[in-house]
Parts: C-alpha cells; structure tokens; sequence
C-alpha cells in the first residue's frame, strides 16, 4: 500500500543572508510515523524545522505540509495549516504569568467553542495525559525543566493536531526523564497516532522512538543517509553516518 | 437523530422508562466535539435519564475530544442512583479510554479561582514588600557605592569599552532628541513670556527669563527626564532579561562582582554624559528664545545674547551642571536597581521598566525639591 505523505519537501534551500545553511534537499514524511531529522550540531537541524513550521521562508524550493504548500502560500491557508500542527520549543516556551493549566487551555479557548466546564475536564485529560496532574496551578517558573517539556507538549496537542514537530526534545534533561519523555512520545503516537517530527542528536532517543531517520551534513550541506537508523548504523555505506550512530571518534578526515 | 456538521453522528432510543440508549457514529474528534457535547447536554437534559448506555459500534475513531462527549453525556445522570454504561468500545476507544484513566475524570478543578484576599492581607502584603523593597535599596546603595570606591582606587577594573558605549548609548544618541525638545521649550517659554513683559515694554527681560529658568531649573530637569525614559528603561530591561536568563548568576559564580561589571560602566558613563546633555540642553533653549526675540519682538540678535550673558553668573551654570550630575546618578541606580530587582518571566521585565522610569522621573523632582529648599537659605 502506497504510504500517505503528510509534508513533501522538494529542493529545499535554506539561507541566513548569503550563507547557504540546507542545499536543495527532498524528502517526505509519511502519516502516523516517527520521524527523526539528525546530524551534528550546527549542521541546520533547527533551520530546517523552521523551514517546515513556515517561520522561515525557503530562498527556493517547496514545504507542503498536510496538503498545503506553506512556502508560498497566502496568509489564510497558512493560518489553517498551523492549526493542524504543534510545536514543542526547546524549553516549553510556556507562557510565564499563566499556569501550567492556563497555558494549555490557551488554544482549546481559542479554537473551539467548548462550554466551560467542558474545557476544565478536557484539560485535566491533556496534562494526564502527559503525566501532570496535580501541577494545574503551578506556574511555570516553579516547575521542573522535564515538567516543562511535558507541559508544553500538552500545550502543542491541546487541539490534536495532525503533526507534532520537537526541537530536541531531550536536551538538558537527564537521562532518566529524557526516556520518560522518550516513552511520552511513543505512546502519544500509538494512541492518538499523531505524526511526529523529531531534531535530535541524542543517540539514546534515535534509537527508541525512531521509525525513520534523515541525517543531514554540515559539510555536504544535503541529506547524507535516510532510512532505519539500526540498519544505517550497522550497514550503511558511509562512513561517516556509522561512526556517527556507533558514537565513534574520527578516526582520519573522510 | 442527529448529524453533526461533519463526521458524527448519533441515534437515540427513548423507551420511556428512564432508561435511554445513544448510539454513535463515524469520528468523535476535535472537529465536532464542540457540537455534539452541546447537543448531547440538551438532549439528555430534556429526558432527565435514570440510566444511559452509550454503544460505540461503528464509531471509527475516537480521541481525548471523542471521550470528553462521552464524559459530558456521563455528567447528565446523577451519581448515585444513575448508571452509565458502554457498550461496544473498539480496541483503540478502550486504549485512550484507560490512559485517559475515564471513570476518574471530571472531578477536578485545574483552574485557579482568583479571589482577591481581604484588606488586612493585602495592607500587610504591601507593608512587606515595601520592608523588602527599601532593604534592598539600602543594600543597593551600599553595593553601588563600594564598587565605585573599588574602581577609584583600582581604575583598571574599569569595564573601559562597556563605559565607551554606555556613553554613546546614553548621550550621543540622545543628542537630537534633547536638542530639540530643549529649543521647542525655548521657543514655547519666549513666547508665554513676551506676551506679559511686552505690557510693560520689559521685551528684553525675556532674554533673562529664558536664559535663567533653563540653566538653573528646566535644563537639568528635562535632560534628566529624557535620559530616564531612554536610558534608565534600557538598563533596567537588559539588566531584568540578564536576569532571568541567569546571565547574572553566571557572572556572579565567573567571580565577577555583579554591580561592579553592569552598573559602574553605566553610572560612570550616566555622570558624565547628562551635564554635558545638559549644557547643550541650555544652548538649544537660549536658541529657541532667540528665535522668537528675533521674531517676534524685534530684538537684535546682539542684545539677546547681551542680556543672556548679564543675567546667567557662573554659579548658575555650574548649579544646573551639579543637578544634573545628581539627577544622572539617581535615574542610572534606579533603573540598575530595578532591574536586579526582577524576579519571575516576561512579565517582570515590563514592571521593573516602567518602575525604573517612574521611580527615576520620582526621584528626579524629590531632589530637585531639595536643592530649592538647600539654596534658598544658603544664597
Ligand atoms: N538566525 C541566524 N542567522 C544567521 N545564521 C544562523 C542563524 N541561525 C543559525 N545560523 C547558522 O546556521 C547554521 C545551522 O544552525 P542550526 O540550524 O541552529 O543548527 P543545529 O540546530 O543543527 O545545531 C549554523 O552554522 C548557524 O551558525
Ligand atoms: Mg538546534
């Protein structure tokens, strides 16, 4: 059965000014899978999620996310893509002088006309959901860094939305919270069978939650390797992408 | 019976006895949850039912949206002697349904009431905070002045560039707007004035008037005023942001002391640049006058600035120059200290900008108050 593409990249280039940070890159990410975009540091992971999110615009090339192309689209239908995404900043981006609570019934008040009471219930399922009850009232400054990743992927699902994209969800967490959230991610997907988009360069998380991988290259400025990353770390042709995923040192330049 | 505007629909069997049977179909998602828990609330609502069962044969998706209905449909027969069931729950329905933890929900409150606590709480909430408020001020002072003891004996540990663009920031870029503001007030007291002296033919006497009022007073006053709104807003929010964001911290675990890397540079730069502000302030004014003498009373430009140089004494110059050296210092601590004073988000930021500029533009009158009631015995 043919997979069903939820965003297609095609000839992606990404520039800050002059510098070309993505060279024409196409990939897609296919309904109700976990994918992971990985690479160094400073190879253009957070670029390209910008890219994919519509913050940024491509200097050529297409983003069509859930059927819209968002590059070079109109304000309108780019407002309604959005709605069908969330987004999980690195540090939560909670808003501050809301409680956990608050911020994640920020978008349900928005977006739907659900009667009050009803927001309440639905709120509670959320941060159960994520495995915050009991923190409704808090505010965010007095919550844990782990807690608020939990609450701002409560925040990001609020709606359901039908791609959730992560900017390197584990980092700064330690490892034992960091494979919480790892879990966290892997039921959401499972039960609500949501398509998750994951940067990342923690190996421990690749090999957990990832269904597929891209792995992008500072130095080629492209995608270097695509596919199971288990199968890329044992088989794959390039050198590089096996020290990578094997955690190994470089040995000579390639 | 029943279509919601998409994907979900229901059926509904009523016996008459109490009992009622909802029968759903297609998606219960974010799309119509909306929809149908109103509907559902005013169906079950009319009927009153001692006991409802809920079928969800042929629902083919159903999500946390999909489980509130269900929930709200739930809350409509009474706890006690009501019983809800349901029936047919799909393999996924029941996955979502027990992480969701179903029979548990709905009892809680996540949103904080906001109630506003009573008089005595709020008066001794206030009186605390001010206790603190003043305790840090003091402490402030006595920071601020051991770091400038510090860098005038150990002129080297002066941060020499961050002092460069501190001056620049706070004085060069302030030029056009005090330039302006300065002749605009110039030109504005010239003619209030002309009006009334031209009665007595003392025309001349707005030379004086201009002259004296801006060099003694309205000089320093203004010039401070505007390095309050531009200057003392700005350490404070860069200060509050340092802050929040641990840079503060940072410093501080570096070794660096605080107030000696971020508020000397600026008090320093603060205290020299404003008097200067000032005397340009003080040319700009007599300008403006000038304009209007010119003008609009006929005086030559010869015996405007002839009167101007009879009237203003060196003491007056130098006082205006003092004053402002004073206001300079008042309005950078205020603003440094409002920003160290910052505790919690974004939010935090606003408030201690605003206080910087307020209790700057506060502290500014306070004294100028105080160097009236000072000269008027001494002179
Ligand atoms: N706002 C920006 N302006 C200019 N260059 C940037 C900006 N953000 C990132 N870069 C550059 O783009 C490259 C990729 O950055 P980034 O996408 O943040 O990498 P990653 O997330 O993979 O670590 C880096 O070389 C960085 O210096
Ligand atoms: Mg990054």
């Amino acid at each position: 059965m043919e997979r069903q593409a939820v965003i297609e990249v095609r000839d992606l280039v990404a520039v800050y000014g002059g510098d070309v940070i993505i060279d024409s890159i196409s990939f897609d990410v296919y309904a109700g899978e976990i994918f992971v975009v990985l690479g160094g540091s400073g190879c253009g992971k957070s670029t390209l999620l910008k890219h994919l999110i519509g913050l940024n615009r491509p200097r050529s090339g297409h983003v069509i996310v859930a059927g819209h192309d968002i590059s070079h689209c109109d304000e309108q239908t780019y407002h309604t893509t959005l709605r069908k995404i969330g987004v999980l900043y690195q540090s939560g981006a909670l808003l501050g002088s809301m409680t956990v609570a608050e911020n994640v019934a920020l978008p349900i008040l928005e977006y739907t006309d659900l009667p009050q009471d009803a927001v309440n219930t639905l709120v509670e399922m959320k941060l159960s959901l994520v495995g915050l009850n009991g923190y409704e009232h808090h505010l965010p400054s007095e919550i844990s860094g782990g807690m608020k990743k939990r609450a701002g992927l409560a925040r990001a699902m609020a709606l359901n939305p039908q791609i959730l994209f992560f900017d390197e969800p584990s980092a700064g967490l330690d490892p034992v919270t960091s494979a919480e959230l790892d879990q966290l991610i892997l039921d959401l997907n499972r039960i609500l069978g949501t398509t998750m988009v994951i940067v990342t360069h923690e190996l421990q998380s690749i090999f957990t939650v990832a269904q597929r991988v891209i792995m992008l290259d500072k130095r080629t400025r492209g995608i270097i390797a695509e596919g199971d990353p288990i199968f890329l770390r044992d088989h794959s042709r390039n050198s590089f992408v096996r020290r990578f995923l094997n955690r190994e040192l470089k040995v000579a330049e390639s | 019976m029943q279509t919601a505007e998409m994907s979900c629909r229901y059926d509904l069997f009523d016996r008459g006895d109490g009992h009622i049977r909802v029968r759903f179909e297609g998606r219960m998602d974010a799309a119509n949850a909306a929809f149908m828990v109103r509907e559902i609330k005013d169906v079950l609502q009319a009927r009153m039912p001692r006991s409802l069962t809920i079928d969800l044969q042929n629902v083919t998706y159903l999500d946390d949206f999909g489980a509130l209905v269900l929930l709200e449909a739930k809350k409509m027969i009474s706890d006690d002697v009501g019983h809800f069931s349901l029936e047919n729950v799909g393999r996924d329905a029941q996955r979502i349904l027990s992480v969701l933890n179903f029979d548990a929900l709905g009892k809680k409150q996540v949103f904080s009431q906001k109630q506003r606590p009573n008089v005595f709480v709020r008066l001794g909430e206030g009186v605390l905070e001010h206790a603190s408020d003043l305790k840090h001020m003091v402490s402030f002072v006595g920071s601020v002045c051991l770091s400038l003891l510090h860098v005038a004996v150990h002129p080297r540990s002066l941060r020499k560039d961050d002092l460069v663009l501190c001056m620049q920031r706070t004085g060069v870029d302030a030029l056009p707007i005090v330039g302006l503001i300065s002749f605009l007030l110039g030109l504005i007291m010239a003619f209030m004035s002309s009006v009334q002296l031209r009665q007595f033919g003392a025309d001349i006497y707005v030379a004086s008037l201009v002259s004296l009022a801006m060099t003694r007073e309205l000089g320093p006053i203004m010039t401070a005023i505007i390095v309050a709104g531009r200057s003392g807003s700005a350490f404070a929010a860069e200060i509050a942001t340092m802050k929040i964001s641990e840079e503060v911290d940072a410093l501080f675990t570096m070794g660096f002391d605080p107030t000696r890397f971020l508020v000397v540079p600026k008090v320093i730069a603060a205290v020299i640049v404003v008097p200067l502000l000032t005397l340009f302030s003080d040319v700009f004014a007599i300008l403006g006058g000038l304009v209007v003498g010119m003008l609009t009373l006929d005086l030559t430009a010869n015996a405007y600035m002839a009167q101007t140089i009879k009237t203003l004494t060196l003491f007056d110059v130098f006082l205006g120059v003092f004053k402002s050296a004073v206001f300079a210092l008042l309005v950078s601590w205020v603003g440094c200290l409002r920003g160290f004073q910052v505790r919690g988000g974004a939010a935090s930021v606003g408030r201690a900008t605003t206080s910087a500029v307020v209790s700057g533009i506060f502290l500014i009158i306070l004294f100028n108050s105080v160097f009236s009631v000072i000269l008027r015995y001494w002179e």
